[in-house]
């Protein structure tokens, strides 16, 4: 079980003009702005629950899934994941949980994939026979097969991503945080990895939590949907609630970002 | 003792998969290594030159000049090889790699260790043996057991010297990540001005590397043991001590990643 609550996070950033001369008039006189990247966010999220967490860009969502895992600490709030604070107990959290970013790659570039994945059950200290286990399974339902065998260099955006989901899962995390994980794929990929997150959830009861842009991925995965936008949560409900009539999913959304202000 | 071993078997796969990665490029490698080789050919020839017009410098006669910089040469090309991860951190840092870090259930020193292993120091390492071997032939000095542990205790002092800054160099990267070049004066420019003994550079030079950057207890004082200058049995314990710089900079570490983890910049 995931609950936020009342939860804060402002960030300073240096701010200036353009120029050459505010270049170095910035080494001596630093304007520093607050940015509100939370504001208030709560939220509870039960085992076994899809979760859709979807807003524009810079409305938070990196923000709120930095301080579920642990990277980030909180101005002001509580945050509980199966009883732990993710930023205090960070290495008991983060053996219970997995994290894709769909830009950012966790496998080793230039060593064939299985050489990643055996470094990985040493990070994790996953058992033997349960990392046998896991790895069988996992290459079947994603087919890794031959993939295993070539250097991450040589896999195309689709396979590597199926391998990155792969990577994530061997060390059977009970939540699972997906950043854009269909990100630049083709159709039959963004299929496939659809496919399968569905199947984990259902098998394992895995709860997901996913940031998208794809509306897709939100209607094929999530049971249910968390808009957020400004550094607020502005509607928590299914997609059926945010869904009028038979138009299509993106205008939708693009409709709903516009009727809270929130489109950039 | 768990936990320790099972650190260390990490830490090991973490240097396997290194190598494996870089003999997926063996020309590079190779030829990474040979310019180490070469770029440090380069010092020792401006050692010659120089005791070519001049026989000695403050006291000190070229084969022992070469023995003290090859020694400070081995101890950073060793801190180069296993702490480069620190080194080249502001990537990490930049890239968001770091984040990865964090969600792992590891200690992050040992994952940014681990992160990178760059055998091409190897190059400079040889260079190092080659020079050391040409100091000790012709320094004369009177090897002794006492004296060879001096030289053991000055490479693992030293190395640990330069991981500290190398570290330093690191933790500074979660406030600033541009603007470290000055952090080169230390590392770098150590290696260089390490050429000589430290104490011909001057009473205030040997009272900074003594007490503020520790280089003098890795170079100086065991070197004087080694000629035979300082007889003292305290001066073979002294690269030990420069332990004492890990302190501080893994202070500076952890507030960095404290400061990192509540800024996310």
């Amino acid at each position: 079980m995931i609950t936020m609550e009342h939860v804060c996070k402002s960030y300073r950033i240096a701010k200036r003009n353009a120029g050459f001369r505010e270049a170095c008039r910035s080494l001596f006189r630093r304007e520093t702005e607050e940015i509100q990247a939370l504001k208030d966010v709560s939220f509870t999220i039960r085992d076994g629950e899809m979760v859709g967490y979807i807003g524009p860009n810079g409305a938070g969502k990196s923000s709120t899934i930095k301080i579920l895992s642990g990277i980030l600490t909180p101005n002001s709030g509580t945050v509980l994941v199966d009883g732990r604070v993710p930023h205090r107990d960070r290495i008991a959290h983060v053996k219970e949980i997995g994290v894709v970013f769909g830009q950012r790659s966790q496998l080793w570039w230039d060593v064939p994939v299985i050489d990643s994945f055996e470094l990985l059950k040493d990070i994790y200290t996953i058992p033997d026979n349960i990392y046998k286990k896991n790895l069988e399974e996992l290459t079947g339902l994603l087919n890794l097969g031959e993939l295993l065998r070539s250097p991450t260099r040589q896999l195309s955006l689709g396979q590597r991503m199926r391998c990155e989901i792969a990577a994530s899962l061997l060390h059977e995390p009970r939540i699972l945080f997906l950043d854009e994980p269909t990100i630049g794929l083709d159709a039959v990929s963004k299929l496939a990895v659809r496919e399968f997150i569905r199947r984990q959830n259902q098998l394992h009861g895995t709860t997901v939590i996913l940031t998208t842009h794809d509306m897709q991925d939100i209607e094929a995965l999530a049971s249910r949907i968390i808009l957020i936008g400004k550094g607020r949560i502005l509607m928590d409900g299914t997609l059926e609630d945010i869904r009028r009539g038979g138009e299509n999913i993106d205008e939708t959304v693009a409709e709903l970002y516009r009727s809270y202000d929130i489109a950039n | 003792m768990r936990n320790l071993s099972s650190a260390v078997k990490l830490y090991k796969h973490y240097i396997s998969i290194n190598i494996r990665s870089m003999m997926q490029y063996k020309t590079s490698f190779f030829f990474s290594a040979m310019g180490q080789f070469l770029v440090s050919f380069h010092v020792f020839l401006g050692i010659f030159f120089m005791f070519k017009r001049f026989s000695a410098v403050d006291g000190f006669s070229y084969s022992e000049v070469l023995l003290c910089y090859s020694i400070v040469l081995l101890e950073f090309s060793l801190a180069e090889m296993f702490v480069r991860g620190f080194d080249t951190f502001s990537g990490m840092v930049r890239t968001g790699e770091f984040d990865r870090v964090l969600v792992r259930p590891r200690n992050e020193i040992l994952q940014v260790l681990g992160s990178k292993f760059e055998l091409t120091r190897i190059g400079r390492m040889l260079q190092a043996v080659v020079m050391f071997l040409y100091g000790i032939a012709k320094s004369g000095v009177a090897w002794t057991f006492p004296k060879i542990l001096t030289v053991i205790f000055m490479l693992v002092g030293g190395t640990v010297v330069f991981s500290g800054l190398f570290i330093i160099y690191a933790a500074l990267c979660f406030f600033t990540l541009d603007g470290l070049e000055f952090m080169n004066i230390f590392t770098d420019g150590a290696r260089e001005f390490g050429k000589y003994p430290v104490g011909v550079y001057g009473e205030k030079m040997l009272l900074f590397a003594t007490f503020f950057v520790p280089y003098a207890l890795i170079q100086y004082y065991p070197l004087l043991f080694i000629l035979g200058r300082r007889m003292a049995p305290f001066y073979i314990l002294l690269p030990l001590a420069a332990f004492w710089f890990l302190i501080p900079a893994l202070a500076l570490w952890k507030f960095g990643v404290r400061h990192y983890t509540s800024s996310g910049s």
